[in-house]
């Protein structure tokens, strides 16, 4: 197994992940519009196998906060999904559903509407993968964190630290067209091993 | 001059008086640090499962409790520690995300704990510190001019043990 991202890192599968990371991220930015009743629009995701240790640098490094909501995946395949965005992203997000909620701090009512956002987002990607694969998949539900990415991150790391040293991102950045507002989420998919066999084998791919 | 020396996530390092130690933003992983008082030989890992030998992917030694340890002690008693004064302290293992379910990955920061707790007692070094647990992350810093360890996190204040 110590090559497994040596095998899964080949540009068949890194388009297959994209494309999963295009269609969900579509999905989700289309609910998080119907959500905040604005358009919201999406640049096309980035699909990265990275070391553990340059992680945290994406969100600013290892001790600045950021707020993580995290699923299990259940069905026929199992595994967990994680949302992770900065908490500035998080106050941004909180302010376009509740105009002069994100003020700063978090409160049990911007902590509530971010693990829905979360459970949203993640529902619609998880449900693309459903559709694309055939697979019947469903999330548990959320829970959520707020603190240092590092030790956020370290969850991800270590599931991904029983295949491999890599860990796989989809980085994804919602746009509010009116405001011109944007955040930045990020998608850890983390397939237990025998599954991420599954989801490929579903889609025709032979790793 | 306290010079910091970063230890990142499946690292070790090995450092004499006056350096200092430091590994930002532990999570479930174990901050595992090692002290010879005489020699002033200080070591830090950051391990981020319990057991080499439960995985088939073990390429990393520093990434195991049990291989970073061996690897760690090697490397100490090179820059002069002697394993019979050593003492250890150690920080992290927290649970980051709640769910209700007896999932094992879920617990991971736990099982890291007990394990590194067994192997100290193990090799037989007394642990004279252990803030462990909790569902909050935690940076912490060695110092190997006393061998004391802060610990700062988010929201849960800093201390010195």
């Amino acid at each position: 197994m110590s090559d497994y991202f040596d095998r899964v890192n080949n540009n068949v599968v890194l388009d297959v992940l994209k494309e999963i990371g295009n269609i969900g991220a579509g999905n989700a930015a289309t609910a998080l519009a119907k959500m905040i009743n604005k358009k919201v629009d999406m640049t096309v995701p980035k699909v990265n196998i990275m070391d553990f240790a340059t992680v945290p640098e994406m969100l600013g490094g290892e001790e600045t906060e950021v707020c993580g909501i995290f699923f299990k995946i259940e069905g026929d395949m199992d595994g967990t999904i994680m949302f992770v965005l900065s908490s500035v992203s998080a106050h941004t997000l909180i302010n376009l559903l509740m105009p002069g909620m994100g003020t700063g701090e978090f409160d049990d009512f911007s902590l509530s509407a971010l693990q829905e956002i979360g459970n949203i987002l993640s529902g619609s990607y998880i449900s693309s993968l459903s559709m694309l694969t055939g697979l019947n998949i469903q999330i548990s539900i959320p829970s959520l964190a707020v603190d240092m990415a590092g030790a956020i991150l370290s969850v991800p790391a270590i599931q991904f630290g029983l295949i491999g040293d890599k860990i796989l991102i989809i980085e994804n950045d919602f746009i509010e067209e009116m405001g011109g507002e944007s955040v930045q989420g990020y998608f850890f998919l983390i397939p237990d091993i025998d599954s991420y066999e599954i989801m490929f084998k579903s889609l025709g791919i032979e790793i | 001059m306290r010079s910091l020396i970063k230890v990142g996530m499946a690292d070790l390092k090995v450092t004499k008086n006056p350096g200092v130690l430091t590994t930002l933003g532990l999570g479930s992983c174990i901050g595992i640090c090692l002290y010879d008082p005489i020699s002033k030989v200080a070591g830090m890992a950051h391990i981020m499962l319990p057991d080499s030998t439960a995985i088939r992917n073990n390429a990393n030694p520093a990434k195991f409790a049990d291989t970073a340890m061996v690897i760690m002690l090697d490397d100490m008693v090179k820059n002069g520690a002697v394993k019979s004064r050593l003492v250890g302290k150690i920080a992290g293992g927290a649970q980051m995300f709640s769910f209700s379910s007896k999932n094992d990955m879920m617990k991971i920061g736990e099982r890291n704990a007990e394990a590194v707790r067994s192997l100290l007692r193990e090799f037989k070094i007394p642990l004279k510190a252990d803030d462990t647990g909790g569902n909050f992350g935690r940076t912490i810093e060695f110092d190997s001019d006393n061998g004391a360890l802060l610990i700062k996190t988010i929201g849960h204040g800093i201390k010195e043990l």
